[in-house]
């Protein structure tokens, strides 16, 4: 037991192989490769079974983590990917775009010594072995309910919803305002980091299973929340997003070549304009490019721009390196690809030319003060520190605000000052009988994993409503 | 998928009408209101405001010109072709009210837009007096539909070719001069928009504007089609795309409508390349 134990800590966290940051910086092509199978079984094999896994508690969705990793070193792939889709309908995107480290990995009892189990790593290669070299044969389903369920919004709140339900026998259908289905894993995070094809295969999965997609429908527009109703589906989930890109608000900000981040990365990534003209949508390919802000689509945003053949990428961000809220994987690829970091550093108006295309912008330096109320400190003006720089293309990635589209259009939803729908925070229930919300529209800007989370909450919620009663 | 089911060429084949089968927004939309429309796999989501729609048939008719690389492929789908894509109804409706006389002001294909507003406002009882016009006569469209949805009609030409000799400002100046006017709305190329509202704030009289900006979603979640209106960003998407013409910054308008005027040239070379590969 105990030689067991030491032979298992000597064996090191097995790094993913991946695209080389000189090569990768210029393509669209998946940085990391995947593991191999002997990558795995190795990776794998460093696991030590707790029998109370603190891994899992630091799962939004609870996946059995030590379970589906013993599998893995069974060799049996297909179990281990069955164990996860009982609590995950996307490990292929979780595995990818997951913050491990303040989750799972982040609790690994491993990691108090060593490195921890390369969870999301081992949760990728299941998923990929079994789209790519799977049996396709789809988890057990329970008889019909009878029951009709709108899932609004094909991101990750909607689907893990629509998997959810579609398994427990309900009648499902997702109504998504883009042309294609998939939310902000299509139109927000880039190919490199999420390759569509992989998001497409997921959503396959759930319509192989029986959910059926509707897109060009905008809930709120093309339909009512009391249409839906009238056509007889019993609940409603809302999982649009947050939806309203926030701007900085300084003198200058129309000018062309200013973009907000869902603008640029909409256009990149939904629109594929990165491989324009053979696809018809334009974008402004900046030579010099300033990003502001430091979370994981700004990230996204400046490794694009290198991908389109910037020289230069900064990233300017108003407070230091240790406010920046992006993965710390995030934040290592784009360093070693070259992205420039300016911190301590905001822009106060922008500058343009008789064309009325951005040439540059000011800027003033910063220093922290007292933490705020999000607990950072925050950050003051330092004065007399004005400075110029120039840039060519600008995209301003400091977050969302709440889209008011579908919400102001429907009556009886509570919003908060801020425009978020008001849930039960146990059960996802909205104040209007039969509308459940989740995600982004409700918690603000986060990420994919809570987002699945708050529809595992729901898809619970839904599931007593319509066997048991509001 | 959204059939193409009536197609007809205008104005020297320069303008195309289509009407296309799309139930649930011809259901849902109301004058002033638009749709984005997408032609295939690989094509850009193009906004059009609906020329007309008709619920019981299930369709909506948009009237655009040919200028680029996305209307030239518009262009080229034939009756029983489809879009791939058609979102909507998308933008705030046009508020329609009775205030008396009314004069509705169209240039080019913005009369296709000025077309069901101008019909809604006469419906109401307003009083209203059409001003539309092109630079020669063969590019002047709907002049019959808009002499049914007025209650008086004049027709502008540049050159002199038809109607009356000069720009639509022109005659509204005149117009303005004679009548006690409440509103007027005016929907154009944005030249024509920006001397209209020159025009109407000599004489006081509110203005209406729907205003063309590039957009990409049309739900207000990008930004793009970001507007000056009264020195106050708002998204033409879902804030308009009707504005109060006498607030809004049309040179900043005009200038991000040129964003991507050499991409735009470059897709059309490469589009013209491929028709001629293709005979």
């Amino acid at each position: 037991m105990v030689e067991g134990k030491t032979k298992k800590e000597k064996m090191p966290r097995q790094p993913m192989p991946e695209q080389e940051a000189e090569i990768r910086r210029r393509n669209f092509k998946e940085v990391p490769f995947g593991y191999t199978r002997e990558l795995a079984l190795k990776e794998a094999s460093r696991c030590l079974q707790c029998k109370n896994p603190s891994c899992v508690e630091g799962c939004p969705v609870s996946v059995d983590i030590p379970g589906f990793i013993k599998l893995i070193t069974e060799g049996e792939f297909t179990k281990s990917i069955r164990k996860i889709w009982e609590r995950n309908a996307l490990p292929a995107v979780c595995g990818r775009v997951c913050p491990q480290e303040a989750q799972c990995e982040g609790n690994c009892i491993l990691g108090k010594k060593d490195d921890p189990v390369a969870i999301g790593n081992l949760e990728r290669f299941v998923a990929d072995l079994e789209r790519e070299k799977g049996t396709g044969e789809l988890p057990p389903k329970a008889a019909p309910t009878g029951k009709k369920v709108a899932v609004v919004g094909s991101g990750p709140s909607g689907l893990t919803v629509a998997g959810d339900l579609i398994l427990k026998g309900h009648d499902v259908t997702v109504f998504e305002a883009f042309h294609k289905p998939g939310g902000v894993l299509v139109y927000g995070i880039p190919e490199f980091r999420l390759p569509k094809e992989i998001v497409y295969s997921e959503v396959n999965f759930l319509e192989r299973l029986g959910v059926k997609v509707e897109c060009n429908n905008v809930v709120g527009r093309t339909v009512s929340l009391d249409e839906l109703f009238e056509q007889g589906y019993d609940a409603i989930y809302l999982g649009v997003g947050a939806g309203l890109p926030r701007f900085l608000n300084i003198p200058g900000e129309n000018l062309i070549g200013i973009y907000s981040a869902n603008e640029y990365l909409t256009r990149s990534n939904l629109m594929k304009a990165y491989l324009f003209p053979e696809y018809d949508t334009p974008i402004v390919k900046g030579k010099n490019v300033a990003i502001f802000g430091a979370g994981n689509v700004a990230m996204d945003s400046a490794r694009t721009a290198m991908r389109l053949g910037a020289d230069k990428v900064r990233i300017i961000y108003r407070r230091s390196k240790e406010e920046m809220p992006a993965r710390a994987a995030e934040i290592h690829h784009a360093e070693q690809e070259g992205i420039e970091f300016y911190l301590l550093t905001a822009p106060t108006r922008f500058l343009g030319d008789d064309k009325g295309r951005v040439t540059g912008m000011e800027c003033i330096k910063m220093e922290l003060g007292e933490p705020d109320d999000s607990g950072r400190r925050r950050p003051v003006p330092l004065e007399g520190s004005k400075f110029q720089l120039e840039c060519d293309l600008a995209v301003i990635a400091v977050g969302a605000g709440a889209n008011p589209l579908l919400t102001r259009s429907t009556d009886g939803l509570k919003l908060n000052k801020s425009g978020y729908i008001i849930t039960d925070p146990a059960t996802g229930k909205t104040s209007k009988k039969g509308v459940w919300a989740g995600g982004d529209i409700v918690t603000g800007s986060a990420t994919v994993i809570l987002a699945m989370g708050a529809g595992r909450m729901a898809s619970d919620s839904i599931h007593n409503y319509l066997t048991l009663g509001w | 998928m959204f059939e193409i089911l009536k197609r007809q060429e205008m104005a020297d084949g320069t303008v195309v009408m289509n009407e296309i089968s799309a139930p649930l927004i011809a259901k849902k939309a109301q004058p002033g209101q638009f749709v984005i429309l997408k032609a295939n796999e690989t094509g850009e989501r193009i906004p059009l405001t609906m020329a007309d729609t008709d619920p019981k048939k299930g369709t909506i008719t948009i009237i655009y010109q040919v200028v680029g690389k996305s209307t030239n492929l518009f262009k080229s789908l034939q009756v029983g072709d489809h879009f791939q894509d058609v979102i909507g109804p998308l933008g705030k409706p046009t508020h329609l009210e009775k205030l008396g006389t009314v004069i509705c002001v169209g240039g080019g294909t913005g009369v296709a837009v000025l077309h069901p507003i101008t019909r809604g406002l006469k419906q109401i009882g307003n009083r209203v007096i059409a001003i539309i016009g092109a630079r020669t006569k063969d590019l002047l469209i709907l002049e019959d539909k808009m002499k049914v949805a007025s209650n008086e009609l004049h027709v502008c030409t540049d050159d002199g070719s038809y109607g009356h000799h000069g720009f639509v400002t022109d005659k509204l100046k005149e117009v303005l001069e004679k009548e006690d006017v409440k509103l007027v709305v005016g929907i154009g190329p944005v030249p024509m928009m920006k001397f209209v509202c020159k025009v109407t704030e000599e004489y006081g009289v509110k203005t209406l504007v729907s205003l063309n900006a590039i957009m990409v979603d049309g739900t207000g979640m990008c930004g793009c089609c970001r507007v000056s209106i009264g020195g106050k960003t708002q998204f033409a998407c879902v804030d308009g795309p009707e504005f109060d013409g006498h607030q809004v910054d049309f040179n900043e308008l005009m200038q991000r409508l040129d964003a991507y005027k050499t991409e735009e040239a470059i897709a059309m070379d490469k589009y013209s390349c491929e028709c001629k590969a293709a005979g």
